[in-house]
């Protein structure tokens, strides 16, 4: 546990020793803002289903770039061998890694929440509703950056673990669509509705948190975060 | 207790490692008591860097135990990492860090706390000369700063077992002198292994050398036993003013003398003479000189180095 707390201390202030964290908030708030402000006055309605209608699509690129550095740059740079001789279990540092970047994840969307008080000063939301919705983004983001990291210790070029984690979510993402289930046999149409990522963001979009939509986010950050520890203890097989 | 500087500190047994069909290491077996520096030579590529990290548990053996203080490095992992302080091949470091921000992270992970571990901090900046550099990051700092910070860093919990992978690597003469003398003062109460290929190093460092080539020992035994282990002849060389035919047929008279070779220069004349079997004739060979009148420039006996024990052993076969 201690060991966890220390790994997780010494990443969350590396995004911030480097320049990754400012411009990772910055561009973030930038662009989901007046993205969703360019719509809400057309559509003239005090909640933020456009915001989190975008969200899925904005973390498709924003979150790869938080974990694309994680191990690419440690094997890069051979503080791997050095890390992994330190009296840490595998799990711990894989662990420690993930919470730090759902730290900066949940940064940014706490920044982010100017946007509900600025609606909030001009309409009446639904709290309710919103808290869901944030609850939901924070679900997804740690799903994505789930596979990210699993990613980024496949290699230790950024720029290809960044491309590759855009690619691993977006197919997860996609595969629930119905754009890609009408064209499979009717058999496997629940199988893969239930596996893709967007089906179960769909009901969170709305405010509605449902307890299997819960139990999916969980068990797919639990298995990348496992297939994440596999990688790292695969130096060990013969 | 009084015998602790008899008991082991490392034993390596049988030790292999195959990666698919390569066999880096085959049937290494050493000991290492306490307070020894190991010099641990071999060419690039010999093994040694992986043989350093199965005994750091960074990767496995395919076979063959290892014992850290008589702790197996298999069922103990965690245990025996706690005693070892690792310095890997060229110094990896995170280089946003401060550099005591990266020795606290390093004592935190390594289970330090609180004061006991900011004095330790402290001592390491001053053991290693680095209180200046504590608030500086470490990507900024000249290659002998990181060595140093790396040393600290292996340093920091006292380890029983220190373990460097060419730790001179890339230094100017004056650096490899300091921290030579570093690990030099950790040797006298710590184990120390030291890996390299630059052979003055561990000559002047290390109390017992360990020659590997190709994954296995070729030669073991101190700087002097390696050496003397080489020295098939004694040979001689003399510069001298004298008349070339006198000198030849002076010295080849001499008892024990099995071969000489002499070359006249238009100042100097060379000689070069072998003893009979590993005869110690340099007395004899000045008392010649001596009772002819000669004026001698040069007289020198000429050993096998580090050197040639090394690239005989090693050369690639």
């Amino acid at each position: 546990m201690q060991n966890i707390l220390s790994i997780f201390k010494k990443e969350f202030k590396a995004y911030f020793l480097s320049p990754i964290a400012y411009i990772f908030i910055t561009v973030f708030l930038i662009v989901t803002t007046f993205l969703f402000f360019q719509g809400f006055f057309i559509v003239n309605q005090a909640d933020m289903r456009a915001y989190f209608g975008l969200l899925p699509w904005i973390f498709l690129f924003f979150v790869p770039a938080i974990t694309m550095r994680s191990w690419a740059e440690e094997k890069k740079m051979k503080t791997l061998e050095l890390l992994l001789t330190w009296p840490v279990k595998d799990f711990e540092v894989v662990i420690g890694k993930f919470l730090a970047s759902l730290g900066l994840l949940i940064v940014v969307l706490l920044l982010s929440l100017t946007i509900p008080v600025s609606i909030a000063i001009i309409g009446h939301p639904d709290a309710g509703q919103i808290v869901g919705q944030y609850i939901g983004a924070v679900l997804m983001g740690a799903a994505y950056l789930a596979i990210g990291l699993w990613v980024s210790s496949l290699t230790e070029n950024q720029i290809v673990a960044f491309i590759l984690g855009v690619v691993f979510t977006f197919v997860l993402f996609i595969m629930g669509h119905p754009f890609v289930t009408m064209v499979l046999p009717s058999a496997l149409v629940p199988l893969f509705t239930y596996l893709g990522l967007s089906g179960h963001f769909d009901s969170i979009g709305r405010g509605v948190i449902d307890s299997r939509d819960i139990i999916y986010y969980l068990s797919v950050i639990g298995f990348f975060l496992f297939l994440n520890v596999c990688s790292i203890s695969s130096r060990k097989w013969e | 207790m009084s015998p602790t500087n008899s008991t082991v500190m490392l034993e390596v047994k049988d030790l292999n490692k195959k990666f698919g069909e390569v066999h880096a290491v085959k049937n290494l077996s050493f000991e290492v008591k306490k307070g020894e520096i190991l010099g641990f030579l071999g060419p690039n590529g010999a093994g040694k860097t992986t043989t350093m990290r199965i005994i750091t548990c960074y990767i496995p053996a395919s076979s063959g135990t290892i014992k850290v203080s008589g702790m197996d490095t298999v069922e103990n992992d965690l245990e025996v990492r706690k005693k070892i302080g690792y310095l890997p091949e060229s110094t990896p470091l995170y280089n946003d860090m401060l550099v005591k921000d990266y020795l606290q992270f390093v004592g935190e992970i390594r289970g330090m706390r609180g004061r006991a571990l900011s004095s330790r901090i402290d001592e390491m900046f001053h053991v290693c000369g680095l209180t200046k550099m504590a608030t500086r990051p470490i990507g900024n700092l000249s290659k002998g700063f990181r060595q140093r910070v790396g040393l600290a860093q292996a340093m920091l919990n006292d380890p029983q077992l220190l373990i460097l992978d060419e730790p001179t690597s890339g230094l100017d003469p004056n650096q490899i002198i300091e921290i030579r003398q570093l690990i030099k003062n950790m040797g006298k109460e710590k184990t120390v292994i030291y890996c390299s290929h630059i052979l003055s190093e561990v000559s002047a460092t290390c109390n017992h050398i360990i020659i590997i080539n190709q994954g296995s020992i070729v030669a073991s035994g101190t700087a002097d036993e390696l050496t003397a282990k080489m020295n098939k002849e004694n040979r001689y060389v003399l510069r001298l003013k004298a008349d070339k035919s006198a000198v030849e047929s002076k010295l080849k008279a001499l008892e024990g003398v099995a071969r000489v070779q002499v070359t006249q220069s238009a100042e100097w004349t060379d000689a070069v003479v072998v003893a009979q079997d590993n005869q110690d004739i340099g007395e004899k060979i000045y008392k010649c000189v001596f009772e002819n009148g000669w004026s001698l420039a040069e007289l020198k006996r000429e050993s096998a180095s580090l050197e040639d024990v090394f690239t005989q052993l090693t050369r690639g076969q």
